[in-house]
Order: structure tokens, then sequence, then C-alpha cells
């Protein structure tokens, strides 16, 4: 049982950093600054809301009683959701969207790494399935923190300034991980794989690594930042104003 | 004598047939067998069990797909259908078979390259010529790893200077 309750709670947590960057990314859908911006981020929140029903297959058929992903998507509380406070993190500019990004999509690519060797069988699927969507996306932030960062003088100010503002809400994502209880020297080979990728790409972006102190926690234990409350209510207000809708 | 033939079995390589005329919605030149997503079918007592994976996580074609096998094998009598989802293992885009990598080029969408994905792993090919689908020429750009939909990536060609879909590896 001990085996289900930690596929739940990882498929949860997945799910739940998935749907959430994929609503702030649909935020943009329409108003990105370039044509190629907007597809990419409207396909990047399409692999995540598929990644997310994926997840959410699991974590519900495990709960009891049973729910569907809808059922967990829109009708929890805030409490119930145990994403990273940084993917809540409103879009606010471009600059912050894309280092926002980037800096969950290298945690991302190393999460479902590890689990691609997790003994559940159907995490591992799930995991294998995300990975070559994960790689892509990846891949685009980091060449636009590349190029953005080492473009413009307004361009490093601005990547620099969103660095700084979203620099806190990282420490939670390598602060421990829900699939190494048996083996603690997993969440210490993701915060060092973690930390080299951030480290050598900022570097070659020409960007200044924030000081380590300061960082917040609480995402992973349900306690989220003041914007989350307003992110849930537009996501959640329809279906759940009319629960019996069908579409 | 007509009894018999009434209940004679579907035979497997049947249904494969008829699956092989389901056009993917969204790229309607290839079929769903080309595409590699059907990944098995099997026929007991005339109940048919078609296995499909989907191609993204995301992608929006993947219920249709499902309802479009649906109603193929109604219109041909198939009576017992079961459609089992997998999502493992992945799929990838070396499932897509020489037919329909033929198709893709002939309707202009350069189709992906191939030997880059191995179970839970990408290996995104770089510096691998991707030949414009106009004019065959190599001299081509990535404008955007993602196209207009979730499977294509955008590209430029620098000799015509079209622009054209990648089908992009995964």
């Amino acid at each position: 049982m001990s085996v289900d309750k930690t596929a739940h709670d990882i498929a949860l947590h997945m799910g739940d950093n998935c749907l959430i960057l994929a609503q702030r990314i649909s935020e943009w859908c329409g108003r990105a600054p370039v044509l190629e911006e907007d597809i990419a981020l409207a396909n990047i929140g399409l692999d995540l809301i598929g990644q997310t029903t994926n997840w959410y297959e699991i974590s519900g058929q495990l709960s009891e009683p049973k729910k569907s992903p809808d059922k967990l998507a829109f009708h929890r509380d805030e409490r119930d959701f145990k994403n990273f406070l940084l993917v809540e993190y409103p879009n606010t500019d471009y600059a912050v969207t894309l280092m926002k990004q980037f800096l969950f999509d290298t945690w991302h690519l190393l999460a479902v790494r590890q689990l691609i060797l997790h003994s559940n069988e159907r995490v591992v699927s799930v995991a294998q399935k995300s990975i070559k969507e994960i790689t892509y996306h990846q891949n685009r932030s980091t060449d636009l923190v590349l190029r953005l960062g080492d473009g413009s003088e307004e361009s490093h100010e601005k990547m620099q300034l969103a660095l700084v503002k979203l620099w806190r809400y990282t420490g939670e994502l390598t602060e421990r991980n829900l699939w190494n209880h048996e083996d603690s020297s997993g969440a210490s080979t993701l915060s060092e794989s973690y930390s080299s990728t951030i480290d050598s790409v900022l570097r070659r972006a020409t960007l200044d690594m924030p000081e380590k102190a300061g960082m917040v926690y609480g995402g992973t234990k349900g306690k989220h930042t003041e914007h989350f409350s307003f992110l849930l209510a537009e996501m959640q207000h329809l279906p759940r104003r009319y629960p019996d809708a069908k579409w | 004598m007509i009894e018999m033939e009434l209940q004679q079995e579907f035979s497997e390589k049947q249904i494969w047939d008829w699956l092989s005329h389901v056009p993917d919605p969204e790229i309607p030149v290839i079929s769903v067998v080309e595409l590699g997503i059907i990944r098995d079918v099997e026929v007991d007592n005339n109940k048919v069990c078609v296995k499909i994976t989907p191609t993204y996580s995301g992608c929006p074609a993947t219920a249709v797909i499902a309802l479009d096998i649906e109603t193929a094998l109604l219109n041909h009598g198939v009576e017992k259908l079961e459609i089992e989802q997998n999502l493992s293992p992945a799929w990838t885009t070396d499932w897509i078979n020489e037919a329909g990598r033929k198709k893709l080029l002939e309707y202009g969408i350069a189709p992906p390259s191939t030997g880059v994905s191995c179970a839970g792993a990408l290996a995104i090919p770089s510096g691998q010529p991707i030949s414009c689908p106009q004019c065959r020429s190599n001299n081509t750009e990535c404008v955007s790893a993602f196209g207009s939909t979730p499977c294509k990536a955008a590209y430029r060609c620098r000799s015509c200077l079209e622009p054209f879909d990648y089908f992009k590896p995964i």
C-alpha cells in the first residue's frame, strides 16, 4: 500500500506542476510578443495539459474514492494542490515567463529522468512518454535564456531582473523529492545536476547567479502564494459554477 | 451455409486493411496505420480489440482518432469493438512507415529523421540537413521547433524561400 501512496503523491505533484504552469502559459495565448512564440507556448501548454491528464489518471485511480482527472483539476481547493510556488508565479513580463520556463523545464527533465527508473510501472510509462516532449521544452527555454541573457543590453537587464525575482522559489525544486524514500541519494543527485545545469547556462548567458539566501518554501505542502487563489478562481469557476455541464 | 458465412470470423489482416483507410484527422494524407499508432489488433470470437497509442501526450487528435476507428469498423460490420489506449511503449516517429514518409513529403511536410529515439530518452539530431519538400534543397533553417501542431516544427527554405512544416522526430 505504501508503494501506491508514493505513486499517488508523485503523480499528483507532477500533475499539479504541469497543470498550473500550463494554465499560466495559456494566459499568453494570442498575446505573445511574436507569432512563433505564441505558437510555441500554446504547444508547450498542450503537452503539459496532456501530461497532467496522464498523471491525474494515476493519482485519481489511487484515490479513495476514485477521481477523474477533471475532478482533480477543477474541484479541489488551494491547499490540496502540491505544485511548486515557481509555476504559479504570474507571467508579469516575457522575461519572467521565459526564465520561469527554463527554471522549471530543467527540473522537469531531471525529475522524469529519475522517474523512468521508478518501481511503479504506470509512473514509468508516463515519465517515458513525457521525457521526449520535455526535452524539446528544455531545449527551447535554454536557447532563449542564452540568446536574451547574452543579447542586447536591454534583454540582458530584463533577464537578470527576472532571475532575481524568481530565484527564491527555486529552493523548493531540489529541497527533497517524493520518490527517493528508499534511496536518499536521489534528491542530492537531482539537486547537484540541477545546480550544475543552471549554473552553466546562466554563466554562458552572462547572467549573475543570485545569492542562495531567502528561499521560500510551501507549495509542495499546499501552502501557496497570494497569486494562487486568483489563478484557481479563473481556471475553476466555470466547472464549479456548472458542475454538471458537458461539452 | 448462409449462417456459417455470417458467423465467419473477421481476420486480423482484414481489420488492419480497413484501418489502413482511416486517415489521420490532422494530416489526412496518411493513415493511422502509416502513422504507427496502431500497436496491435486482436480478434477473438468476432470481438475486435484495437490497441492504439497517442502521438503527443496532449494531442487533441487522439480522441478523434479513436472515434474515427470506431466509426470505420462499425461501418464494416464490426459490432463488438474495444479500443485500448496504451502509453507504453511511448510512440516514436521511427514508427512512421516508408509509405507514410513518402506521402508526407508529397504533401509538403518534411518527414522526420530516424534513429533519434530509444525508451525514455530523445537525442535531438543536430546538423542533419532537412530537405525542403518543395525544391529538395538542403539549405534550410529552423524557424521554431514548435509549429502548427504539436508534432511539427516550422522551417524555412533558403533556396526557394518557401516556409514548410517538418515532422519533428520524437
